[in-house]
């Protein structure tokens, strides 16, 4: 079958060009083979997806990507552009989809933490990753995590054995540079912090303004036994980047995750976060804010399912959308049989400075347990002319005073993020993104 | 300093101010009473410089500046300070981070040094013992989760910060049990001085015996109909505002 649309073309092309590391082993060409075929079938999710309503790939449909940036693993990258604070300690460095030894630091790792590249594990032996990568679609797979399993050539393999305690933050940053031709990352990871481990991951995204690449992500984290895993995103992809993520996670008895995101750049911008509690007393915190300009588009799928008894989720997440910017935040707490005195909470406000900005907000329960507490709520709203006149009223210019209102709207999501070097990190960003914020 | 001159004032439709006259020189203490309606709080937010009232004629000048052509942000620079009826609570903003982001703006606006942390922490905790006020205060967001009577207190520490050159209180007795009265009413009078005039609006004479005033105006009807001194006001409420109306019926009358 050949795909009609121009971007399913492309792929189906880089597929044919590009030789993937691990290719030859037998059920991996199979399994790679098998989603390419499906996707072209599927093809992109459309809007009557309801993962995907208010995301239209119309525009992306159109587009065409080449297989890789031939110089991904050479280009020189101009060190203004990487995250000094990430810099100092250890890191894993991806430069157009790519991992770049020699920019990382991962030599002097802490005690318990192994971590190797996919394209280094799969070239080495693809066998050890069999478990991960040999799988049949299924009905949850959408077009990029398709063309994810047809296309994976790189990404991050880290685990950190029972009991270990990682004081120090891993940085995994990704960064995009201007290239000849836009082109399509697609990168796997997996994240195992083994039983009562715990493990801090902050992950960055950057880029040149001018790159329009696409990368498309995928991992899966599971947090084994009384384990805890401290993960805060800072994306601050290029102004033309498109950034596609989802990130399965599975929590086991006992075990906690605490996610900050903080989603500022990038020009269509996803994040598909779907949470299982499998285990009994399983927490997920999630805190995240997107502040919005232009035309961008961010989409926030917070999808959390309980499954373990006692287990507990809170959501707190922040939109702010100005100019002709989109929004979308979905979170969805699903409460399946069996999990018996679960909690969950889900609540999300939004900020609209502009009246050509459009944030769509939905939350949703779904409970089929006993004794489940569940709450939501979600509000799409203006800045209140009443505490911006208090602000004026004294003293402080009109601008300033809008400035002040929505860095203490987002603020609220940064709440928890340790240590309080990359909070205050995180503090700085969003005022650095706010002064364009317009009237 | 203040010179109100036959200023008319609406929201929307609705006539509010219908030709308001007053005279404010450094140093005095203006009350204006009057009963609810009357336009009391449309005065403070006007002179303030609130959106959604519309000056239709008339003019007030303060220092010899036109105070409606200018920002609200500009009048406060200029040292115009109104001390709100119902404070906002700004959830996420920082007490002392939002004064201090005041007071350099103000400093700014004049020409004048910003000061940087350590000067604004000594001042704000020099102003704050002066008050009376409890240091933990600067740490809350401001006016989140704050009583009736912390609020109302708040404003007047923010006043105390802001050293403004005119403060209006409006209404800032309402709400406020005795005690509380006697603390703002302290504040309020520990900044009285002989550059600096007040406007305070109430609806009860209670806050006169605390802060006592120079001058006393009724406003009834968007125009002040009576104007004398404490005495007034102390016979306002034996009387009641009706008392006064009788006393002026035909400027009622034209009023209406």
């Amino acid at each position: 079958m050949t795909p009609s649309v121009p971007f399913a073309q492309s792929m189906h092309d880089a597929a044919l060009q590009r030789r993937l590391p691990g290719s030859g082993s037998a059920w991996l060409d199979a399994a790679r083979a098998e989603a390419l075929q499906t996707f072209a079938t599927r093809g992109l999710p459309d809007q009557r997806n309801e993962l995907w309503k208010y995301t239209s790939l119309r525009a992306l449909a159109q587009k065409t990507y080449v297989a890789d940036d031939p110089q991904a693993s050479s280009r020189a990258v101009d060190a203004a552009l990487l995250p000094a604070s990430a810099m100092q300690g250890p890191c894993a460095v991806f430069v157009n989809g790519a991992f770049r030894a020699e920019l990382s630091q991962l030599d002097a790792l802490p005690e318990g933490v192994v971590v190797q590249s996919l394209a280094s594990a799969l070239r080495e032996a693809p066998e050890p990753l069999r478990f991960l990568l040999d799988k049949r679609t299924d009905d949850d797979d959408d077009g990029f995590t398709l063309l994810n399993r047809a296309l994976a050539a790189d990404g991050l393999i880290l685990k950190v054995v029972a009991g270990a305690e990682v004081g120090e933050p891993l940085h995994i940053v990704h960064v995009g540079l201007a290239a000849e031709a836009a082109a399509a990352f697609h990168l796997r990871s997996l994240v195992e912090v083994g039983e009562g481990a715990r493990l801090r991951i902050v992950e960055h995204h950057v880029g040149e303004p001018q790159n329009g690449h696409l990368t498309n992500i995928m991992r899966d984290i599971s947090v084994h036994e009384n384990a805890h895993l401290d993960w805060t995103i800072i994306q601050q992809a290029g102004a033309d980047a498109t950034l596609l993520r989802r990130s399965r996670v599975r929590l086991h008895d006992d075990a906690g995750l605490d996610l900050h995101a903080l989603e500022l750049g990038g020009k269509l911008v996803r994040h598909e976060i779907r949470t299982e509690l499998a285990g009994a007393r399983s927490r997920f915190n999630s805190r995240g804010a997107f502040v919005l300009h232009g035309r961008q588009h961010a989409d926030m799928e917070v999808l959390v399912t309980h499954r373990g008894r006692d287990s507990v989720s809170n959501a707190v997440w922040r939109g702010v959308a100005d100019d002709r910017a989109r929004g979308v935040v979905h979170g969805r707490i699903l409460v399946q049989p069996g999990a018996d005195g679960a909690d969950g909470s889900f609540y999300n406000k939004n900020l609209l400075l502009s009246p050509d900005a459009e944030i769509d907000t939905r939350p949703a329960l779904e409970i089929y347990a006993d004794e489940v507490k569940a709450n939501h709520g979600a509000t799409v709203g203006q800045l209140d002319e009443k505490v911006l006149f208090y602000l004026r009223s004294r003293g402080i210019p009109l601008e300033t005073a809008r400035r002040i209102l929505v860095r203490a709207f987002c603020s609220v999501a940064l709440d928890g993020i340790e240590p309080a070097s990359l909070r205050e990190r995180c503090e700085a960003l969003l005022a650095e993104q706010l002064p364009e914020v317009s009237a | 300093m203040l010179k109100i001159e036959n200023l008319h004032a609406r929201i929307g439709a609705k006539e509010i101010l219908k030709g308001l006259s007053l005279e404010v020189k450094p140093g005095e203490v203006h009350a204006i009473m009057g009963p609810n309606g009357a336009g009391k709080s449309t005065l403070g937010n006007v002179l303030a410089g609130r959106s959604g009232y519309e000056v239709t004629a008339g003019t007030v000048t303060f220092d010899g500046k036109n105070l409606l052509e200018l920002e609200p942000e500009a009048r406060a620079a200029a040292g115009v300070f109104l001390a709100f009826q119902y404070p906002v609570e700004i959830p996420g903003v920082n007490n002392t981070y939002f004064l201090r982001a005041a007071l350099n703006a103000q400093r700014k606006a004049c020409g004048e040094q910003e000061l940087d942390s350590m000067q604004f922490l000594k001042l704000v905790r020099e102003k704050i013992k002066e008050m009376g006020m409890t240091p933990e205060l600067l740490n809350r967001a401001v006016n989140e989760g704050f009583s009736g009577g912390e609020k109302k207190r708040n404003e007047v520490f923010q006043m105390a910060v802001l050293e403004p050159r005119l403060a209006i209180l409006d209404e800032t007795d309402s709400g406020l049990d005795i005690d509380a009265l006697k603390q703002v009413a302290a504040g309020v009078n520990s900044l009285r001085s002989a550059e600096r005039a007040f406007l305070v609006i109430t609806h009860y004479q209670r806050l006169l015996d605390y802060i006592v005033p120079d001058f006393v105006h009724v406003l009834a009807d968007g125009r002040i109909v009576e104007s004398g001194n404490a005495q007034l006001a102390r016979e306002l409420e034996a009387h009641g505002y009706a008392w006064v109306r009788e006393r002026t019926p035909a400027e009622a009358e034209a009023g209406a």
